[in-house]
């Protein structure tokens, strides 16, 4: 083995997200030595994808939004399966959060009276998304990023090195978390562009790895989504939670083949655009489910009138959460009533003027122009779900982001609890704010508790880079597979058997073809060296892949019922008892095991929040009683 | 609706290339990074490329067709003929990696030189007030996907990479426009702008804004508003005079 | 060939550019375009006659204002500033210094000839044949940023066009009359005057420079109807440079008695 390049931290923060960056920038706030290391370059992570906004309850266009409504939306978006501290800690520090933005130089819409202007969304009560036109996702991460760049001028100015204080490992992926007498001593990785191995020694990791979408054949999710974290923390012993929640966002495109999948923001749609099937029928008034009855219109003239007038009319049902939105266009393709391309009609043209979807939605008017050529000021859009985000995630402690294993936080689409069973529109970008910065805080406090620095056996240290090399010498082994096809069937697995609708049987078949697939990654072999190579790349990233595809099969097999991303058409009702138990996913041998756990109780103030009329859509009798008499 | 596509593609690493020929399959409404992605999985594994969003938001894929900077996930097929030869070449300014992959840290050493956003002293989060027209001017900038695909085709380093040293190229002087048409900044970057990030070399030739993928007039609204500014600190006498009469 | 080979590590191709479209074309129109415009210029020059239709009040714009000794009878409008300094000291001497000035520092010719004239860039991607480059820094191209100089002199010159144009509203008998000539000299001080107010440094000095548009409403409407404007710099540019040829060209022609001004009223 030759001399492996070491790098002595504090704290490694593993993804250059939302998430990523504001843990790093905390931890150096509280003094700690940061790396961050990423696939990509730096500034180039999925969150710039992020188009529609970051919600917090600043109240500035609804002087009555506050954080209880805020709570309250969240937790109704994710059917009470939310962790309910989580929620709550979200709802209240989400507005510190975004206008800690502009002290870093952010430029937000504004207001008439100059404060940051909020949009409306899916699930959301009140307009409550701070946005930058439809590219938020681009401006948080800019604004992250300058203020690391800023951070680190004072690092220069205080130490004549930029890198003091920050470093930033771009194109590095992490393959092994290393310990120490069970808690974390460090993360093992390699150099993308040379193949090389680093190896951070480092008592702290927070993972912010972001999601799995890339186990999905249709999914707005980039190549990076990989589910590395997931299947990182499951290799150090941590538990997931939640893994059968997938989200399919309602509106990605269809057409062409090769950009199927791409995201459409739900901003068209809190802007006025509206769904239409085949038959020219807006059908998401077919489809208002009886939990979200009084708070949607059930006719076209009262759902108009709503842009306008929010106060007194029911909002339009195609503002609906996003997995309702989705399986409602999913029947009306089924039922024979989609496009010519397999998707529902969103238009917006005949609903706003053409300058106004320009200034509004410039990017989606963009994106639509080059990649379809579609004039989305002049004719409607195709579009069908999406795998867009896993609810679920790393088992944290809520309050430090801290998972069961010391040393190893998670914070944004890596972490699980925080959206329940669904996660609402805009809630993403304020969690990798709120979760990233006490994520970053937690590792920093852990750091500051230990008494000595943990060490990492060189004996760790060999079987990773063995681990890293094997698709190197898998061709040894005879059965040689392209892992390039082994990606692709997973993919078609995945999407076509644990897909948006789920059967009891096709899980199983699911969980069949992953233990062949299993075997099959494996021998997948790869050419050539280790320099820029991705072939290897993907080798390594098609074993997190597996890992994680199993946690999400077998516990969607295991859930039988349907809550918000899960599915399942022989368990189409939602189950009061299932509200309390939660799916926890663990590393058993090379493969996974899932046990149920009982899900936290709120505390009662919080629950008081709801009317009880509402929570007996949730709740079996027997956990209201003695809970706000009926009046 | 598919065919076969002749494409050549500069396969090599800083000791030395050649463009190398394929055939490939080329179906309805692709683009050219479908293309590099059927090739990695059918004919060349190992073909190194940058990629990440492959919608036109995140600026990895950058590289040249036929000569031009440009995205390789916003270059739709149809935009050549069948029969046309397709060259896929890596951005010539920045050292090359492997294949189409370049090294881009120039970039990033330019962006840690140029001083932060400033807010003024006092003012605390939450009470940051400014007006959408005050704001708009910097939005526009703000678009940058930083692609690098304007630093690449500027011929100040395209064609002199000794200029590298004192030029940060179109994409961070963008960003001193940005900040200091910023409405609650209180840095000064005039001077840094000409002295430290050679705004001076800058010819306003346009390339930069020819092939912007965002679309943002880098050298009518950031450049040589910026000159301008230069202008009025440095090379007008009057506004000299003024600004003295001015602080007595 | 410069840097694509060598120790900075780029990938070594050696063509110049790859480029497969006809990228030469657009640097060659510029420089027929700007070249056949100075020849003219310099003909119409030292050819001191033809500039001025007194029975119309034609004045050649390549004359106005006329300020010399020389200039005919009725031309000089503003007064004879400059004494007769032989045949080759001819009455545009005296103004273009100012108006090619405006045109040579603008932020648009600059492009145009910097590409078509320096090749540096011909065209973008396309490599440069100079070793070593400097740009704008130093003496002279660092004069360009005197740009707006030249563009308050500009403002004079226009106005005294436009003069030229109202006085040209005059018949045959004395009294007002309209001639094509009459009209193509209102269209070409439109065009100047567009050119002048879409010029970058006006739009900075209008209100580009300010930080807060909220706090100076009116500077930001002129800033809006200036950026309008210079959106189109370059059409105007090429605009108004054909129609200041072309105007000339046609008082010449009249005043030399090769044309009979089509007149339409008077």
């Amino acid at each position: 083995m030759s001399e492996i390049e070491r790098h002595a931290y504090d704290v490694v923060v593993i993804g250059a997200g939302g998430a990523g960056l504001r843990a790093a920038i905390e931890a150096r706030e509280q003094g700690k030595r940061v790396a961050i290391v990423c696939k990509s370059l730096f500034g180039k992570a999925h969150t710039v994808m992020a188009e529609g906004g970051i919600a917090a309850a600043m109240g500035n266009v609804n002087s009555r939004d506050n954080w209880q409504v805020h709570f309250r939306d969240t937790m109704r978006g994710g059917k009470f399966l939310n962790n309910w501290r989580m929620a709550e800690l979200h709802a209240r520090e989400a507005p510190d959060r975004v206008w800690e933005l502009e002290t870093y130089g952010a430029l937000f819409d504004r207001t008439k009276d100059g404060r940051i202007s909020q949009r409306n969304f899916g699930g959301h009560e009140y307009p409550r998304l701070a946005h930058v036109g439809d590219r938020t996702g681009l401006e948080l991460i800019r604004s992250l990023q300058q203020q690391i760049v800023s951070l680190q001028q004072q690092d220069f100015r205080d130490s004549g090195d930029y890198e003091a204080r920050i470093r930033v490992f771009a194109e590095c992926t992490v393959t092994e978390l290393l310990k120490d007498d069970g808690a974390i001593a460090g993360a093992f990785g390699y150099w993308r562009e040379t193949g090389r191995f680093v190896l951070f020694e480092a008592p702290a990791v927070v993972l912010a790895t972001g999601g799995v979408g890339k186990s999905f054949k249709v999914t707005s999710n980039s190549w990076e989504y990989t589910g590395d974290g997931h299947a990182l923390a499951l290799r150090a012993g941590a538990s997931l939670i939640n893994m059968e929640f997938i989200q399919f966002h309602p509106t990605g495109m269809v057409w062409p083949p090769s950009v199927k999948g791409i995201l459409v923001t739900e901003s068209v749609r809190g802007d006025g655009g509206v769904l239409r099937n085949s038959e020219g029928r807006r059908f998401m008034f077919d489809y208002i489910p009886e939990v979200f009855k009084d708070k949607y219109a059930d006719n076209e003239a009262e759902a108009d009138r709503w842009y306008t007038d929010p106060d007194s009319n029911r909002r339009p049902p195609e503002l609906l959460p996003r997995d309702e939105v989705a399986r409602a266009i999913n029947s009306e393709v089924k039922a024979g009533r989609g496009t010519p391309h397999g998707g529902v009609f969103l238009d917006v043209s005949t609903r706003l003027p053409a300058e106004e979807i320009r200034r509004r939605l410039p990017s989606m008017h963009h994106q639509f122009k080059e990649l379809a050529d579609v004039d989305i000021t002049a004719e409607p859009m195709e579009v069908g779900p999406t795998c867009h985000y896993v609810m679920g995630g790393v088992e944290v402690e809520p309050d430090t982001a801290q998972s069961r294993v010391p040393g190893l936080f998670a914070a944004g689409e890596v972490a699980g609890g925080m959206h329940g069973s669904n996660r609402l529109g805009g809630n993403s970008l304020s969690d990798l704010l709120v979760f990233g910065r006490r994520a970053g805080l937690g590792a920093a406090s852990y750091v500051d508790g230990l008494s000595a620095r943990p060490a990492i056996s060189q004996s760790d240290v060999d079987s990773a880079a063995q681990w890293a090399q094997a698709p190197f010498n898998a061709a040894e082994g005879g059965e040689v597979e392209n892992p390039y096809t082994v990606h692709t069937e997973l993919q078609q697995s995945m999407n076509d058997l644990v897909g948006i609708i789920r059967k009891g049987g096709e899980i199983e078949q699911a969980l069949e073809n992953l233990e062949q697939l299993k075997i099959r990654a494996r021998n997948a072999a790869v050419e050539g060296h280790r320099q820029f190579n991705p072939g290897w790349h993907l080798a390594i990233d098609l074993r997190n892949m597996i890992l994680v595809s199993e946690c999400v099969a077998r516990a969607a097999l295991l859930r039988t019922e349907s809550r918000g991303g899960h599915t399942r058409d022989d368990y189409p009702g939602m189950d009061p008892l299932w509200r309390k138990q939660v799916l926890r996913c663990e590393a058993d041998g090379d493969g996974i095991a899932v046990t149920s756990l009982p899900q936290p109780e709120m505390r009662s103030d919080l629950l008081d929040l709801f009317e009880r009329e509402e929570l007996q859509k949730y709740y079996t009798d027997s956990e209201l009683a003695g809970h706000g008499e009926l009046p | 609706m598919s065919y076969k596509a002749n494409f050549r593609i500069w396969r090599g690493d800083d000791e030395g290339g050649e463009l190398a020929d394929f055939v490939v399959e080329v179906n309805e409404g692709e683009v050219v990074l479908d293309i590099i992605h059927r090739l990695q999985a059918t004919q060349a594994p190992d073909l190194a490329v940058r990629w990440n969003c492959k919608a036109g938001k995140c600026g990895s894929c950058s590289a040249e067709i036929n000569g031009r900077p440009r995205l390789l996930c916003m270059t739709r097929m149809s935009t050549f003929t069948e029969d046309e030869t397709i060259t896929v070449t890596p951005l010539r300014t920045f050292p090359v990696i492997r294949d189409l992959v370049t090294d881009v840290s120039y970039n990033y050493v330019k962006a840690r030189e140029v001083p932060s956003f400033k807010p003024p002293e006092g003012l605390k989060p939450g009470e940051y007030r400014m007006q959408q027209v005050d704001v708009e001017r910097s939005q526009e900038f703000r678009k940058c996907i930083e692609c690098f695909l304007c630093q690449n085709t500027c011929h100040v380093v395209r064609d002199h990479d000794e200029n590298k040293e004192s030029f940060s190229g179109p994409r961070f002087l963008m960003r001193i426009s940005e900040l200091e048409m910023h409405p609650l900044d209180t840095e000064d970057r005039v001077e840094t702008a000409q002295a430290d990030h050679g705004l001076g070399f800058c010819n306003i030739t346009k390339c930069c804004t020819d092939v912007c993928p965002e679309h943002i007039q880098i050298t009518d609204n950031a450049l040589i508003p910026l000159k301008e500014r230069v202008a009025d600190r440095r090379y007008d006498p009057m506004q000299h005079l003024f600004r003295r009469i001015r602080k007595q | 060939m410069t840097a694509s080979t060598g120790p900075t590590g780029r990938a070594r191709i050696e063509a110049r550019t790859l480029r497969t479209d006809r990228w030469w074309l657009s640097p060659l129109l510029t420089a027929a375009g700007l070249t056949a415009f100075v020849v003219y210029g310099l003909v119409r020059t030292f050819a001191n006659a033809h500039y001025w239709v007194p029975q119309y009040n034609y004045l050649a714009p390549f004359y106005s204002p006329c300020l010399s000794e020389v200039c005919v009878e009725g031309s000089a409008h503003f007064g004879r500033w400059f004494p007769d300094l032989g045949w080759l000291i001819t009455p545009p001497l005296f103004v273009l210094p100012f108006v090619l000035g405006f045109r040579f520092t603008c932020y648009y010719y600059r492009k145009a000839y910097y590409r078509s004239f320096w090749l540096s860039p011909p065209a973008c991607a396309v490599a440069e044949p100079h070793s070593k480059y400097t740009g704008e820094r130093r003496f002279p191209l660092v004069m360009q940023n005197l740009h707006r100089y030249f563009f308050y002199a500009a403002i004079p010159v226009a106005s005294v066009l436009t003069y030229d144009a109202v006085i040209a509203f005059k018949g045959a008998d004395g009294g007002v009359g309209i001639g094509l000539g009459t009209l193509i000299m209102l269209v070409n001080v439109a065009l100047i005057w567009a050119y002048t107010l879409s010029c970058h440094s006006c739009r900075h000095i209008v209100g580009g420079k300010l930080t807060h548009f909220s706090r100076h409403p009116v500077r930001y409407r002129l800033w809006t109807l200036v950026s309008k404007l210079n959106g189109k710099h370059m059409q105007l540019a090429w605009a108004s440079l054909i129609s200041v040829g072309l105007t000339d060209l046609y008082v010449a022609l009249v005043a030399s008695g090769v044309l009979t001004d089509l007149r339409l009223f008077n």
